[in-house]
């Protein structure tokens, strides 16, 4: 390696991936299969792997069990399936991307939604034999709601359909038509074969008449979006620092991780409840001060005036308040083994707030198949629905179709402390 | 109108800085486990750019076995010094006065009892609710199903089949009293990303890492550093020779291999790890086995 191509790993962007799909669909053969012609798995990794034990060289990929790769764990070995998120990463000269394989099965629905909250492109994987399946829409709606902001839609083991053109057509057809119900409309479908590497990072000889990206092309292509200085700046205080040592006896900094927009030394800001304002001073990093900040980058901003701030603050500039809500409206994703009904008490975390909030009302509950909204009492475990939320005490959020950082929450049972809900500020 | 992007170090390092601030606001009494390997090292700093210009709000805890490198020791005393960490080092005096080693009694138990036991009991001892650990989800197949804050039961435990979702990047750090978290901010680097960022950053690290003539042991394809003082490690028929080769990874020294290499700056340490065909593991003896670390997590070692 030349000092060169050093320097352009050095500047590579990160993009966070997540495939999602019906069980069996393919997933884990998909990511074993990119991990394997990225050549981001090593060769131990792949011994460990193959088909036939006591091998100590692998010739092809055929030999190997591409799904073993991901599916780490000694219960999922056994049984054959993905229970858990597996996150493995590979790189191309020009991008790194980290991949989140999800399990299929519907009750491991939460472990999915855990893959693609942090993902900004997901594949949705579908078996050309079978067609968009139940979990295919239910993965497809969760995205939408997530507002995953790329959505490419795999059709896979195209071998086993003679890599059949009209085949590809339908299903492409069938999922665009129900992406077209929630309003998703750019979905980006490529016919694969993950098994044999037919359009994942090679070509290969048997589709010709798909003329589209491989699917590694379109990764590389995805356009990873920065922040631009007109995005409303978020700064929710995560803590304050105040080493009060002999040469710092007065320092106090507010500790956090930008959630959008940008800042800059002399801004104008305000702390969000106090409504105080005052002015940026310093943006301090262990590096040396910064002129100006940005998403998501973790920084410690200093103001000109003493104010009282602590954790669960949040810094905006004037020209971008937000008002107090004590009440919300959300869609949330249950993900709680009992189920959520009104007048239930919860912790609800938002950014670097935890407070308690009730369930008032549920709105609705989606049918994942017509996406018709049905009366219901209660969500179940995997139930997605509309929900009305009043809080103990006000909190300071965008919509999350504004703003993913401000605008989403977490739901915590109260007896046994587990994440049962995630929300999406409407 | 300009548009702000980070590189992907600059965002992994923004978002482990995020997790260990998340970790000092929610916990009463958090640790950093401090291995005084490389990944240790890159964890130690970030924790350090985190509350910069405040010094760490925690202790650094380092759970010795005895077997440990001799350069190791050296580094972690001077650079905890140099940077003014309290570093805590503790052992499980019971089993090394017991005489516990690799060789008369097998890795597993040696590891358990030195390294695991050891672990829960100091983690027991200090009463810590969370501890920072530098486990990345690149290096092993259970390790890449982790979440980022890992849920311990009473007993230390890890139980993979029933992991709290994790949304977003909320993490929810609501325990009941006698559990604890495992968190592991750097989970999103894989070890091209940590070379790279030491060298970026001019970390300092064990000299180890960098190639060097060192008396080796050759057993099968692995490179055991030979010393002094462990020579009864050695089995019948091995002769120590003079090797040029360096450390991938760090652990206790009867039980990691070295590899054969000319790398003796960052540069051609980084161009190495490009290159690399096989992962850093491989040169760890108590990984080999069909489950060995899931096994080991479940028994609450990291
Ligand atoms: N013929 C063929 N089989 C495939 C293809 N992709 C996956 N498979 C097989 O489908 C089965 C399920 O794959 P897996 O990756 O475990 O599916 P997952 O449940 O979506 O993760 C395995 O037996 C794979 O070998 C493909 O492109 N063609
Ligand atoms: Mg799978």
């Amino acid at each position: 390696m030349t000092e060169l191509n050093l320097e352009l790993t050095k500047e590579i962007e990160l993009l966070r991936l997540v495939t999602v799909g019906s069980v069996d669909d393919g997933k884990s053969t998909l990511i074993g299969r990119l991990l394997v012609d990225t050549k981001g798995a090593f060769e131990d990794q792949l011994l460990a792997v193959r088909k036939k034990k006591g091998e100590t060289k692998i010739a092809s990929a055929a030999e190997i069990d591409l799904a073993m790769l991901t599916d780490g764990l000694s219960a999922e070995r056994e049984q054959g399936i993905t229970i858990d998120v597996a996150y493995r990463y590979f790189a191309t000269p020009k991008r790194k991307f980290i991949m989140a394989d999800c399990p299929g099965h519907e009750q491991y629905t939460r472990n999915m939604v855990t893959g693609a909250s942090t993902a900004s492109a997901a594949i949705i994987l579908i078996d050309a034999r079978n067609g968009v399946m139940p979990q295919t829409k239910r993965h497809t709606h969760i995205l939408s709601l997530l507002g995953m902001p790329h959505l490419i839609v795999a059709i896979n083991k195209m071998d086993m359909v003679d890599h059949d053109q009209a085949t590809f057509e339908r299903i492409r057809q069938d999922i665009t038509d129900y992406c077209a119900m929630q309003g998703i409309k750019d979905l980006i479908c490529i016919p694969m074969s993950a098994l044999n590497g037919d359009m994942v990072a090679v070509r290969g000889e048997n589709m010709p008449w798909y003329d589209g990206p491989t699917l590694l092309e379109t990764f590389e292509s995805l356009p990873v979006l920065g922040q631009l200085d007109e995005q409303a700046f978020r700064f929710p205080v995560q803590l304050v620092n105040r080493p009060q040592t002999a040469d710092l006896p007065d320092y106090r900094g507010f500790m956090g991780t930008i959630a959008s927009g940008t800042v800059k030394v002399g801004d104008k800001v305000m702390v969000l409840p106090t409504g105080k304002s005052s002015t940026v001073k310093e943006i301090v990093m262990f590096d040396g001060n910064l002129d100006e900040a940005f998403a998501p980058q973790s920084v410690t901003i200093t103001l000109t005036d003493e104010i009282d701030i602590s954790r669960g603050d949040m810094l905006v500039r004037g020209d971008s308040m937000l008002e107090p809500q004590k009440e919300i409206t959300a869609n949330v994703c249950w993900i709680g083994d009992e189920p959520l009904e009104p007048r239930k008490k919860y912790w609800m975390k938002h950014t670097t707030n935890t407070l308690k909030a009730m369930v008032t009302d549920i709105d609705f509950k989606t049918d994942i198949h017509s996406l018709e909204h049905e009366q219901s009492d209660q969500l179940a475990m995997n139930e997605i629905g509309q929900i009305q939320l009043k809080l103990l005490k006000p909190i300071y959020a965008d919509t999350y179709a504004n703003n993913r950082a401000t605008g989403s929450f977490i739901l915590i049972d109260g007896f046994t402390n587990n994440t049962v809900g995630a929300g999406m500020i409407i | 109108m300009s548009e702000h992007k980070l590189t992907q170090l600059k965002a992994l390092e923004a978002e482990s800085i995020h997790i260990i601030r998340e970790v000092v606001a929610e916990f009463r009494n958090p640790v950093m486990l401090y291995s005084v390997g490389k990944d240790s090292s890159v964890l130690l700093h970030l924790a350090r750019k985190a509350f910069y210009p405040a010094p760490l709000p925690f202790s650094l805890l380092h759970v010795d076995t005895g077997f440990k490198f001799k350069e190791m020791y050296e580094f972690r005393d001077n650079y905890c010094k140099e940077i003014g960490a309290d570093l805590i080092v503790r052992r499980n005096e019971d089993a090394i006065a017991k005489g516990m080693n690799p060789k008369d009694h097998g890795v597993a138990r040696c590891c358990g009892a030195l390294k695991t036991q050891g672990l829960l009991d100091a983690l027991e001892e200090g009463g810590y609710d969370a501890a920072f650990g530098g486990a990345r989800r690149d290096e092993e197949r259970s390790r890449a199903k982790e979440r980022v804050f890992s849920m311990r039961d009473e007993f230390g435990q890890w139980d993979p089949k029933n992991q709290r979702p994790e949304l977003w990047s909320i993490y929810n750090g609501r325990i009941h009293e006698g559990e604890s978290v495992r968190v592991f901010p750097i989970s999103n680097w894989t070890e091209m990303d940590i070379w790279l960022y030491i060298k970026e950053e001019g970390i300092p690290i064990v000299p180890l890492y960098f190639a060097k003539e060192r008396p080796m042991i050759e057993r099968g394809e692995m490179l055991i550093p030979y010393y002094e003082e462990n020579k009864d490690q050695l089995l019948e028929g091995e002769e120590p020779k003079m090797i040029m080769s360096r450390f991938r990874t760090l652990g206790c020294s009867p039980c990691t291999g070295a590899v054969r290499s000319s790398a003796v700056n960052m540069t051609e340490i980084v161009a190495e790890a490009a290159a690399a065909r096989r992962s850093e593991r491989e040169t760890r003896i108590i990984d080999h086995g069909a489950n060995s670390m899931e096994d080991k997590k479940k028994e609450g070692y990291f």
